[in-house]
């Protein structure tokens, strides 16, 4: 457990320092997430070294949310004064989304001709 | 006595944060995975509901949980192995899947941002919903980059992904998308790990899109949310 944690941690530190001395936009846990895959891709042991670790991680990946989410008692007045706001934001623009995502994908793989046919929803009519 | 003890040291919030996460956990597998049962809003609930009754504030609270929190960084480490795992895949539908994460990351930030500003949210509140579609972890840490609030976005986060995974299943229906890779990638885009956990429920092949569709928006999120927010900020 403790070496693909300290893999994973080796990952992050070189994500950390990169962004930093680049100044790159990105978080650097996001790009040690990259140079993670594209190690792994390169050299497949890495992997087999990581995965309980990772797995174990996301099994649980709710729980490392909860502190952050219990910041909410922090905010209640802001969200007394401005939560119709967002929770509109928030519901327009996840249905939009999701549609145009789903949309766009469908129409581009029919473009592209990269239809999967074992990949279909059944349960209504044809077409 | 041992009260004042136990409040200088960070165990007891520790503690108190594994136990609401599995009181959390309980609670959604007794509904069988209902998405409203949601193990973190049930945590946080309970855990708030501590704080206040204690009269504990955020700070103190913080002291135990940071060792929690700080498992967010290796935790979006570890995001690349369902990536890794589904490299064959990726190939094979990538152009489908780099015109899906455009269009969806974007209309993901940009209409959440242009509705906000229209409705008078401005300031750390805006940057702090501008990356709302991302996981977690790639949230807080893309909102603490714009100068948002982290709490924040973690509840912003949290209400997208929930919104999402109820919404999707007759969203999709209506606008007749059969495709199920469609479907999957579509979700894990706009409503990241709650998103994708509902793909799985519901068919292996949208999961597997639902992950990769997660973790390439966190990737690209990460650039369009600062070009975003220069715009309606």
């Amino acid at each position: 457990m403790i070496p693909g944690l300290a893999i994973i941690l080796c990952f992050q530190l070189a994500g950390e320092i990169a962004t930093r001395a680049l100044g790159l936009p990105v978080p650097g846990p996001v790009l040690g997430m990259i140079l993670m895959v594209a190690a792994c891709a390169m050299r497949p042991r890495l992997t087999a070294r990581i995965r309980p670790v990772a797995e174990g991680l996301l099994a649980n990946l709710s729980l490392f949310f909860v502190p952050a989410g219990v910041g909410v008692v922090a905010h209640l007045a802001l969200i007394r004064e401005q939560g119709v706001a967002l929770a509109v934001a928030i519901a327009v623009s996840t249905v939009l989304a999701i549609a145009i995502g789903a949309l766009v994908f469908q129409w581009v793989s029919r473009l592209t001709g990269t239809t999967d046919p074992n990949a279909v929803k059944s349960g209504w009519g044809a077409r | 006595m041992i009260w004042s003890y136990l409040t200088q040291e960070p165990l007891i919030w520790l503690t108190a944060t594994l136990l609401a996460y599995l009181a959390g956990t309980a609670c959604s597998r007794a509904t069988g995975g209902q998405s409203w049962a949601n193990p973190v809003m049930i945590a946080v609930i309970l855990l708030g509901a501590l704080l206040s009754l204690t009269g504990t504030d955020y700070a103190t609270y913080f002291e135990g949980a940071q060792f929690v929190h700080f498992m967010l960084g290796p935790a979006t480490v570890a995001l690349g192995l369902p990536l890794l795992d589904n490299l064959h895949r990726l190939r094979r539908a990538a152009l489908p899947m780099i015109a899906a994460l455009l269009a969806g990351s974007g209309t993901a930030v940009i209409s959440a941002l242009a509705i906000a500003r229209a409705m008078g949210v401005e300031g750390t509140v805006l940057a702090s919903l501008a990356p709302k579609s991302t996981t977690a972890p790639v949230a807080i840490g893309i909102a603490e980059r714009l100068g948002g609030e982290p709490t924040l976005t973690a509840v912003m986060v949290l209400l997208t992904g929930i919104f999402g995974a109820v919404v999707v299943t007759p969203l999709l229906d209506l606008l007749r998308i059969r495709d199920w890779r469609a479907r999957g990638f579509a979700i894990g885009v706009a409503a990241h790990g709650i998103g994708t956990a509902r793909a799985f429920q519901v068919n292996q092949t949208a999961g597997a899109f639902s992950g990769i569709g997660m973790g390439l928006n966190a990737v690209l999120t990460a650039i369009i949310a600062p070009l975003a927010l220069a715009v309606f900020g």
